[in-house]
């Protein structure tokens, strides 16, 4: 009950705290007006959010595309192909790849994998950089559900399958993967949540210009680097502005577990 | 029957060998440059020292100290109301019954908001509208609210694997539900809340969006709960970000800060596959 009210606390003040915006700038103006500058009163500010809105896109789903493939992959390793204490070393590094804090990925970025984008192409903080530490982020996620979906793949069906006399990649591309797909969607969908909500390594990385990005090299802004950088001094429209996209991010996230929970529900049955 | 093809599977199984060292290989990559740069660093004498020149030099004695701080208020706070919620949900609440569905529910949700969403809530309502400021109390109190579905979780399972035997035995008795669940569930949910406080520690330590503006930015020794005090990983983002040629000392903060996460996740994993069996799962 105590966290039902917690929940239901932070819903109701983000609410109450964009209603200022919402009333005043209307959602049209998020969308249409020329540019981000909310300081000052509604009718001096522009409050355009698609920046952030886009670079919260390309950046999750740029993780995703990585991370999915490379996840599953490493589940599909770990269930079929690594030898039995390969494959423990394996899930146990996941783990621990799960337990590093955002702070860590993100100065490890800053320091490491920025400096090598800069070599390629200036300025180095980038769409580019965000991808692929974003990517390493959620891919344990996906990767640890998958092996949990594989793993609870009936034991007769891969039977069957050796019966059949497939070899292990058709047993697993074509038997195994279509069982668990339900369960490794449900990864993906948990890890797109994760890489939505993302701050701390997305700020350090990603260069945080307001700015829909044209290409992998330039620098964007996520809406919660936004929130963070922002909040600090925002004031009246501005932080009603921070808090619509608060509820934004929730919005998005509720949608995304909401789908898992349909997922699970089609798993089970 | 379909002849077999092994060109295919030797292919296959080369490219999950390939992405799997590769994945291997950037952990390690990670790690090796935590230990490289940070361990030269780390010493007794940084660990205790007041940090001098904005974190270039000196060490993280208070920074320390503030992050034990905010930690405890926070599972002061989140403690009693978790454990309570999660009676509820157990012994109180049917599986299918509407407020409970809706209770979880709401746990599963918050559990997936965005920290910088908390710290968000946590600046305006805790620090401006309750007065607070940036403190470490502002602090400890945002992060009690990300905490509660961990710790609910994992309690609500540890009052789940009290034998059934238990709540018959206190029905024969004619003790009240109460008296049952104070005297003969709440010591068997024990393990279940250590599990989930160990995990809501892990979670509170690595946190950094909630508490930059709950906390604050402050390096001095807090003298109350009402100062603003900088947590581990707030000053590795600053080192980072703000401090030019901070990195040494980032790397430093960060090993320390590994190093105890690795220490409580696993005492965590431990603990839950001692205690609550291998059915449980985060």
């Amino acid at each position: 009950m105590a966290a039902g009210a917690v929940v239901l606390l932070i819903v109701a003040f983000l609410i109450r705290e964009s209603v200022p915006a919402l009333s005043t700038i209307g959602i049209g103006r998020f969308l249409h007006d020329p540019s981000w500058h909310p300081a000052g009163e509604a009718s001096a500010g522009t409050f355009n959010l698609v920046p952030m809105l886009v670079g919260t896109l390309y950046l999750s789903l740029g993780a995703l595309l990585l991370a999915v493939p490379a996840g599953v992959a490493s589940a599909v390793f770990c269930q079929f192909y690594a030898p039995g204490r390969v494959a423990a070393v394996y899930r146990r590094s996941m783990e621990l790849l799960a337990g590093v804090p955002s702070v860590v990925y993100g100065f490890w970025g800053l320091v490491t994998l920025v400096p090598l984008i800069r070599r390629l192409e200036p300025p180095g903080q980038s769409l580019l950089a965000g991808i692929l530490i974003l990517a390493l982020m959620v891919l344990p996620t996906v990767a640890l559900t998958a092996v949990a979906a594989l793993a609870a793949v009936p034991r007769s069906y891969l039977q069957g399958a050796a019966a059949l006399g497939l070899g292990r990649w058709a047993t697993a591309r074509r038997v195994a993967l279509p069982a668990a797909l339900p369960g490794i969607l449900s990864g993906a969908l948990l890890a797109a949540a994760r890489a939505v909500g993302e701050t701390m390594a997305v700020l350090m990385v990603c260069g945080n210009l307001v700015q829909v990005p044209s290409s992998l090299f330039d620098p964007v802004r996520a809406l919660t680097a936004n929130i963070a950088l922002e909040m600090g001094y925002a004031t009246a429209q501005h932080r009603s502005a921070l808090f619509v996209s608060g509820l934004v991010l929730i919005v998005v996230i509720a949608l995304l577990m909401a789908l898992v929970e349909r997922w699970g529900e089609r798993a089970d049955a | 029957m379909p002849e077999v093809r092994r060109g295919p599977d030797r292919l296959a199984a080369l490219a999950l060998w390939g992405i799997a060292l590769g994945v291997m290989g950037t952990l390690g990559w990670i790690l090796v440059d935590l230990l490289r740069f940070g361990l030269g660093g780390v010493s007794w004498s940084f660990l205790t020292e007041a940090p001098r020149d904005a974190g270039r030099a000196g060490g993280i004695g208070p920074i320390l100290v503030s992050t034990v701080w905010i930690l405890a208020v926070s599972l002061v706070v989140a403690v009693p109301l978790g454990v309570g919620c999660a009676a509820y949900l157990a012994e109180w609440a049917p599986t299918g019954a509407p407020l409970g569905r809706a209770v979880r529910r709401s746990l599963d949700l918050l559990a997936a908001v965005p920290s910088i969403v908390f710290g968000l809530f946590g600046m305006v309502f805790f620090s401006q509208i309750l007065g607070l400021g940036f403190s470490i109390l502002a602090g400890g109190l945002t992060l009690a609210c990300m905490v509660l579905p961990i710790l609910i979780r994992a309690t609500e399972a540890g009052f789940r694997s009290a034998p059934q035997e238990l709540r018959r035995g206190a029905a024969a008795l004619g003790l009240s539900r109460g008296a049952a669940l104070r005297h003969l569930l709440l010591p068997a949910a024990v393990p279940g809340l250590v599990v989930g406080l160990v995990l809501g520690i892990g979670r509170a330590l690595a946190e950094t969006a909630a508490l930059i503006f709950t906390s604050g930015y402050v390096t001095r020794m807090p003298s109350s709960l009402l100062d603003s005090g900088r947590a581990l990983s707030v000053h590795i983002y600053d080192l980072a970000m703000n401090v030019p040629g901070g990195e040494g000392n980032a790397y430093a903060t960060a090993l320390v800060l590994i190093v105890l996460l690795m220490a409580i996740n696993g005492t965590a994993s431990w603990a839950a596959e001692a205690w609550l069996g291998k059915g449980w799962t985060r």
